[in-house]
């Protein structure tokens, strides 16, 4: 991981571009820059690269595994010397204009050095256990290991808690190539950039703000990005769509807009949850071939060339559309089975239907919003995107409004050549 | 047929916060939130769509807009921000100007018939003289049949001081400025109407 690196009190106009994110969208950027011979500096927050792209089962419309387009860029990314990753990295300040601008990063400890070969003597010596951030909470996993099975760089890092405790110390010892290091501390450095893609993503919309729909009060109501992580075979359940209870599951229903486009949560539509619920009943009829699935929505998004996935799901009569957003969820003590409550808009119809497991359609809320890019003369829309960027700063992907993972690319591969281009006008 | 909007215009310009009726996006919240929902006639999302569709009489003398008890359970849980118990208040009003509502709506009587004079005639409401004239509205047989149905309630009420048993009570002080209060609030009503 150790590649060249421009330092402050090296280089005074430096062409380098700063790609701050390392999902697909700063992934993108940062190889099409690199490409074309620029240096960049990519930096993630979290110990590994992939973002939430890592954290999918499939790809919509094509339902491929998202495993193909990561490794490809991680490829990408290991051949180019120009690329220099820096995980566990936040931009603390961005100080200066287009073309010149210091930025001051800061390197969270990983705890385990560069030494690590990922061998997993350490975890397997480890009795300590935390949430499971990348399965959303849906299982535990060591406080020390490597993030999940598709993690870049490969190098397990260390639960900053666990670290602080003596059982730490004691991995030290198991460690067979001396890796272990409790006591890292965090790394300042500042940077001399030309221009900074910013690429920092979204997280899922926390479900349990929607009351009335119950989430994590009522028993087998779940999220979409759960239901990601359940149908992925490296997942918590081993690929298993699964009840709380291990129940067997008949009747499925998706509620589309769970927390969006209400002025009450998130105003704006997403533009991926529908496709991803369309994209979901496949993982549900492929393990439940006679289930019964059902779909509630005000309206279906499937924009553009998405119509004929539509086409293809409708396909399935197993399906029920109702277009209706639903006003409630009770539950079934009994059961441990939701109920789900609304009004059919076609026929006016009052429903109150059962379920095996109620799945939340839930929205892209922006990191962007809870962490805004630090510097001055910044913009958000309404909604808490990113809306402009001073010509030296170019935001990307679901930093700058919501985006499937094509568009994300595509968005991507613009911001690299706007980047350079502020890169070229710094040589003057 | 033509497609007529002048209804909807009507709406939109002259009944209590009827313009956000445009907002609607059809999506049914109301209707499953709603604790009376399965016993209207429509739901408040069909009476939206209704007012855009130009069915004046569909919506005008539909029983539903008497049916709202005011929970605002719907206005706290539309997506978009739709004030619907109001514009449904505002859809019995229009009813009941135009002559339109159900005669014998039992809603549309207390509240047209009974209450409003009652409470605007002293300033205050007369729980006994309301109830008297409610009770009586359909002439003295039906009257003492529903006293004597509703005795014990009474008497309950009455032990418990619950029940004020003096059937007419005198005016509030300051009665003339609740008077001149209500003018105003008539005034500025038509003068809204007239511009509309």
């Amino acid at each position: 991981m150790a590649r060249r690196c421009v330092m402050a009190d090296g280089q005074a106009a430096s062409q380098t571009i700063l790609v701050v994110g390392g999902g697909m969208s700063g992934l993108t950027a940062a190889v099409e820059a690199a490409e074309v011979g620029r240096d960049v500096i990519l930096v993630e927050k979290r110990p590994y690269l992939g973002g939430r792209v890592a954290q999918l089962n499939k790809y919509f419309p094509k339902l491929c595994t998202p495993a193909c387009g990561l490794e490809i860029n991680y490829q990408r990314v290991r051949n180019n010397p120009r690329i220099t990753v820096l995980t566990l990295t936040e931009v603390q300040e961005i100080q200066g204009s287009e073309g010149d601008y210091t930025v001051r990063l800061r390197e969270n400890p990983r705890f385990v050095n560069e030494k690590c070969t990922a061998c997993g003597e350490c975890a397997k010596a480890c009795d300590a256990e935390v949430d499971d951030e990348f399965n959303f909470g849906l299982s535990k996993v060591k406080a020390v290991g490597n993030g999940h099975n598709m993690a870049y760089p490969n190098r397990y890092a260390m639960s900053p808690e666990f670290a602080k405790t003596p059982e730490a110390e004691k991995l030290v010892a198991v460690c067979p190539v001396g890796a272990i290091e409790p006591k890292m501390e965090a790394k300042e450095s500042t940077l001399h950039i030309s221009s900074i893609i910013w690429a920092t993503g979204w997280t899922p919309y926390d479900a349990s703000k929607i009351r009335p729909y119950g989430y994590g009060r009522i028993p087998n109501v779940t999220t979409n990005m759960r239901i990601e992580r359940m149908a992925n075979k490296f997942g918590p359940s081993g690929g298993k769509i699964v009840r709380d209870d291990g129940k067997e599951i008949k009747n499925v229903a998706f509620i589309q807009c769970a927390g969006s486009r209400d002025h009450n949560y998130l105003p704006f539509c997403s533009r991926i949850c529908c496709l991803a619920s369309m994209k979901q009943t496949t993982y549900v009829r492929e393990q439940f071939p006679d289930a019964k699935i059902t779909i509630y929505y005000i309206d279906l998004r499937a924009m553009d060339r998405y119509e004929a996935f539509q086409k293809k799901i409708e396909a399935d009569q197993g399906i029920r559309w109702i277009k209706s957003k639903p006003a409630r969820i009770d539950a079934d003590l009994e059961s441990r089975s939701p109920i789900v409550i609304g009004e059919d808009t076609l026929t006016g119809v009052r429903y109150a239907d059962k379920y095996d497991l109620v799945v939340l359609a839930t929205g892209m809320e922006p990191n962007i919003a809870a962490s805004p890019v630090p510097a001055s003369g910044m913009t958000y829309d309404a909604y808490g995107f990113l809306a402009n960027a001073t010509t030296g700063i170019v935001g990307t992907g679901c930093a700058t409004g919501p985006q499937d993972v094509s568009g994300s690319v595509q968005a991507s591969t613009a911001a690299a050549l706007k980047a350079i281009q502020s890169a070229a006008k710094a040589r003057g | 047929m033509a497609y007529d909007l002048s209804f909807a215009k009507e709406v939109y310009k002259t009944s209590e916060v009827g313009y956000w009726i445009k907002m609607c996006m059809q999506c049914g919240v109301c209707a499953g939130s709603c604790p009376l929902g399965p016993h209207w006639e429509h739901s408040p999302r069909q009476l939206f769509q209704l007012v855009r569709a130009g069915k004046m009489e569909e919506v005008l003398k539909s029983d539903s807009m008497w049916m709202c008890t005011s929970c605002y359970n719907c206005i706290v849980r539309c997506p978009r921000g739709l004030p619907i118990t109001h514009i449904v208040h505002g859809l019995a009003r229009l009813a009941v100007e135009k002559g339109m509502a159900d005669p014998k709506q039992p809603t549309r009587r207390f509240a047209v018939e009974v209450f409003w004079d009652n409470i605007t005639s002293t300033g205050r409401v007369g729980e006994a003289g309301l109830t008297m004239k409610l009770y009586f509205i359909d002439g003295i047989g039906p009257g003492i049949q529903r006293g004597l149905e509703m005795k014990n309630q009474a008497l309950g009420m009455l032990k418990t001081k619950r029940l004020n048993p003096i059937p007419f009570r005198s005016k509030i002080k300051g009665f003339a400025g609740f008077k001149a209060m209500l003018d105003k609030a008539f005034e500025l009503e038509a003068k809204k109407e007239s511009n509309a």
